[in-house]
């Protein structure tokens, strides 16, 4: 089986000996430890497992591991930068979002997608863009929240020119 | 196959509250060691009579209590103050929140303190588990003790050296201050000296009034909250071990059934498959039953391996259930008297002099819990001992269910704790971890059994189906005057109703009215029930407190004041019992929830407001939910307001976030949640049938609380009881429209 490079959150890494058809989120977790995207379903439909593929937001278990080769990805251990937590992960704590948690990371990168394309989303904005991450414990109400303040955060810091 | 562990865990958790609630001065009693610590320091180790009462039940009542500390509190010379938390963290909190109630009677800072999760051990913390909302209530006193006792020691050390007298000082922010002389020390600069002191009679030091609360009532943000947005490994999914290899596990799809005949040959020649083989289980639903395990050199392997399998079942002894069988079933049942539970007062007589009868046939289905973790477990079986890390809701009936599936004494099973993906009663059973366990040990590795979302919903411990055949009647005055109910549930052996599948006397109202008459049919099930969130409370909530607003209409009553009218003079119902229902207190939210949602103020055609009440694990609640309905059946819901009363508030963010999660929880399930069962056979399987409410239906939630000094009780599972009902007679206010089926799906609504 074939040797495949991945660029994941800027560093680079080579896993040996890999059934290409393995979906990205178990390249990540088992392979890589990087244990943040979560296997909730295995059919994309609960968002547990929601990483960034070029920026964009995509399944990772349903991803084949082949088919990412060299793309830039970003979990939600890359999501902080210099140490510094992303806007959405000091908003979660803030707003003490999580029940059980285990829903929160594929939450957060939904969010971080959302707010790359949309700065200012309404709350029609947010529903849509989240609507495929399932929080089993319904947290939504404060996930909402956070996304929100997250989101008047980013643009007051970028209106600063910060 | 055996189901009696099923029973068995909710009996456990049940009999907290005998121990937790006796007013026995033995069994309140708090036993307190304090020590030194290498490099100094404090560390106070406490046992209460909870923990030393359980041992010595189980010794036999011998009446010699060995030492048992159920929980540490250790403060360094640095200041720092580290708590452990001792019961499992499943989204309900208590991680954050048990600590919280050490560090309010210590006086900690609460940034000086880490909180750490224990070990599990029976003989050092105690009873450990996460369910019936039973962690804060039979924690409550001696973790106040523990933290009362340890400042008081603090203080006793700080005016030793001061050479003044401890009534003098006070404590703020983890510090001893002596005003009058404006001096002050950390608890770090005294924490040695206070480890070489005698320990008071936990029994002799006060404990502070709810006034003068600093901490608790506010909101914290949980403990572990940075590492969730960070994506550290806490959950069961994310332990590995040097060496580990992955396994999965296939069993029949109904349940009972063994393996006849299985590919394994072609299994095993699979890309990354190491083997491949044939468990034969102990028959013990909650422990072993028969299956095929694979394990291989990743999960992936291991899943995808799975699908090529092709096993041919032997289900001359599996399940054979069939729901709409029991449907069809239950509704000849109706019909009948049922055999008789309970009665009060004289019905028959009630009913003959009565002024409106109403009579009425409710149901609900089988639901899974679908905790968003599928189920998982890692173990390593070594030369007779296994270690687990295990996501359980009763890690020490896991250490004894993994003993007694392996044959080896539970001395020689060491589980870790892990962060759980979701409980809802689901991880209260063990099957999961007694599978790994035994894969392990015929592996000869460590070993993470993973199953798939497809293993979990076809292999749950299901929230039992219901139904119930309901009379009531309202007399000339528009009072309640008569209640019967048959209800129609699910046995396994034909003696009593499955686990979650009882109707208990605590069940709201029958204890309030003079005339009630409950009767109860059983019809025969194979397949597994178990507890989900507010066993037993969650369907019959809904058929109960909908049937109480069919009577309140036919009384041409307000519902409040119907409701209120049913509670009566505030009283005790069960005067002595803290987890009864208070009246007064059931009076006070029904108000509240009426108050704070506008209940009676005009609305718009098609929009319609409905009142539930509910008393679930000793947490009283009412609801009122708001919506509108179109000819479509198109359901808006567009708030939820929840009044609840259960004591002091521990953790006010943790504390709202149940409620609004409960609620959404109610919504969810009650809009489209349904299992179907042929041929022994769940026929959902992931998500796509079994449709969790997401985001964009999720109303507007707002949480109120009655604080008081009654004891606090737990809030993992009373909000999520009077949602259906609220639900549905909301529908009815705007629509006209009687829901007596759940879910609102199948009778076309959608949100």
């Amino acid at each position: 089986m074939p040797t495949i490079r991945f660029k994941v959150n800027g560093r680079e890494h080579t896993v040996k000996d890999l059934d290409p058809s393995t979906p990205l989120l178990w390249v990540l977790r088992d392979s890589l430890g990087l244990a943040g995207a979560k296997f909730g379903c295995g059919l994309g439909m609960c968002g547990a497992c929601t990483v960034h593929v070029d920026g964009q937001p995509v399944r990772s278990c349903l991803t084949p591991a082949s088919s990412v080769a060299e793309k830039p990805i970003t979990t939600i251990e890359g999501l902080a930068k210099d140490g510094k937590l992303h806007p959405l992960q000091e908003a979660w704590i803030e707003h003490d979002v999580a029940q059980c948690g285990y829903c929160q990371t594929g939450q957060i990168m939904s969010a971080a997608a959302l707010l790359e394309e949309n700065s200012k989303p309404s709350a029609e904005d947010i529903d849509m863009a989240m609507a495929g991450n399932l929080c089993r414990c319904g947290t939504y109400i404060r996930i909402r929240e956070a996304v929100q303040a997250a989101a008047q955060k980013l643009d007051a810091s970028k209106e600063s020119g910060q | 196959m055996n189901d009696q562990g099923l029973h068995d865990v909710m009996r456990e958790i049940e009999a907290q509250d005998a121990l937790a609630y006796s007013s026995s001065p033995m069994n309140r009693r708090l036993f307190l060691r304090v020590s030194g610590v290498a490099g100094g320091g404090m560390m106070l180790a406490l046992q209460m009579g909870l923990a030393s009462r359980t041992t010595a039940l189980a010794a036999g009542l011998s009446g010699d209590e060995p030492f048992a500390p159920n929980a540490y509190l250790r403060i360094s010379p640095d200041g720092s103050v580290l708590i452990y938390a001792k019961n499992p963290e499943i989204g309900q909190g208590v991680k954050t929140a048990l600590p919280m109630i050490v560090a309010e009677e210590l006086d900690a800072d609460w940034s000086d303190v880490q909180v750490e999760q224990s070990e599990i051990d029976q003989s050092r913390y105690g009873s450990q588990f996460a369910g019936g909302s039973r962690s804060i209530p039979s924690n409550w006193d001696p973790l106040r003790k523990a933290g009362a006792v340890a400042r008081h020691m603090l203080v006793a050390a700080a005016a030793t050296r001061w050479g003044v007298s401890a009534d003098q000082c006070k404590t703020e922010k983890s510090a001893v201050l002596h005003p009058a002389s404006g001096r002050r020390l950390g608890y770090g600069e005294v924490a040695s000296q206070a480890a070489a002191l005698p320990v008071p009679d936990p029994e002799s030091v006060p404990l502070k009034k709810r006034s003068e609360y600093k901490l608790l009532g506010k909101r914290i943000t949980g403990v572990d909250n940075h590492s969730l947005v960070t994506g550290k490994p806490l959950f069961g999914i994310d332990q590995k071990v040097e060496g580990m290899l992955y396994a999965s596990y296939e069993k029949c799809p109904a349940t009972g059934g063994k393996v006849a005949q299985a590919n394994l040959e072609e299994v095993r020649s699979l890309p990354g498959v190491k083997d491949a083989f044939v468990l034969e289980g102990n028959g013990k639903v909650d422990e072993l039953m028969p299956g095929v395990a694979i394990v291989a050199d990743s999960t992936w392997a291991a899943i995808n391996a799975k699908r090529r399998l092709k096993v041919t079942w032997d289900e001359s002894e599996a399940s054979k259930d069939s729901f709409s069988g029991a449907v069809k079933k239950a509704a000849e049942l109706a019909g009948q008297q049922g055999q008789p539970l309970r009665q009060g007062g004289d019905v028959a007589a009630a009913f003959a002099s009565t002024a409106k009868t109403v009579e009425a046939f409710y149901s609900y289905p089988f639901l899974s819990h679908a905790p968003l973790e599928p189920q998982n477990c890692t173990a390593w079986f070594k030369d007779g001992s296994v270690e687990i890390w295990a996501p359980s809701q009763t890690p020490q009936r896991a250490v004894t269910k993994a003993a007694n599936t392996l044959g080896i004494p539970a001395e020689k099973v060491t589980l870790h704790q892990t962060r759980i993906g979701g409980g809802f009663g689901r991880r209260l059973i063990n099957d999961y971890v007694c599978e790994a366990a035994a894969i392990s040990q015929k592996a000869g590795a460590p070993v993470k059994l993973q199953w798939t979302r497809e293993d979990d919903m076809a292999h749950d411990f299901y929230r039992v189906a219901g139904f119930h055949s309901f009379k009531g009647a309202v007399n000339q005055s528009g009072r309640l005057s008569a209640w019967q109910d048959h209800f129609i549930t699910f046995s396994s052996n034909g003696n009593r109703p499955v686990s979650g599948g009882s109707m208990g006397r605590s069940e709201f109202p029958e204890y309030l009215l003079e005339n009630f008459k409950i009767t109860q049919s059983l019809m025969p099930l194979s397949t597994p029930c178990g507890p989900w969130r507010a066993p037993g409370s969650n369907g019959i909530a809904f058929a109960v407190q909908c049937f109480l607003h069919e009577l309140a209409v036919a009384a041409g009553r307000d519902h409040q004041e119907f409701l209120l009218e049913v509670m009566g003079e505030p009283r005790w119902i069960d005067p002595g019992n803290a987890r009864s229902l208070h009246t007064g207190r059931a009076a006070g939210v029904i108000r509240l929830a009426a108050e704070k949602s506008g209940w009676g103020k005009p609305l718009p055609a098609g929009r319609g407001r409905g009142l539930a009440f509910h008393f679930s694990h000793a947490g009283h609640f009412a609801e009122v939910a708001e919506v509108s309905v179109d000819a479509d059946k198109n359901l808006k819901v567009h708030k939820i307001t929840v009044a609840g009363g259960v004591g002091p508030i521990i953790n006010l963010s943790a504390a709202e976030n149940q409620c609004q999660g409960a609620v959404i929880d109610g919504l969810s399930t009650a809009l489209g949640l349904q299992l179907s069962i042929e041929k022994g056979r769940v026929q959902e399987s992931n998500f796509h049938q079994y449709p969790i409410l997401r985001m964009p239906s999720a109303p507007q939630v707002d949480v109120h609380f009655i604080e008081s000094d009654y004891p606090p009780t737990g809030l993992g599972e009373p909000a999520l009881p009077p949602v259906a009902p609220a639900i549905c007679n909301a529908i009815f206010a705007a629509s006209g429209q009687r829901v007596r089926e759940l879910p609102l799906s199948k009778h076309g609504y959608s949100a």
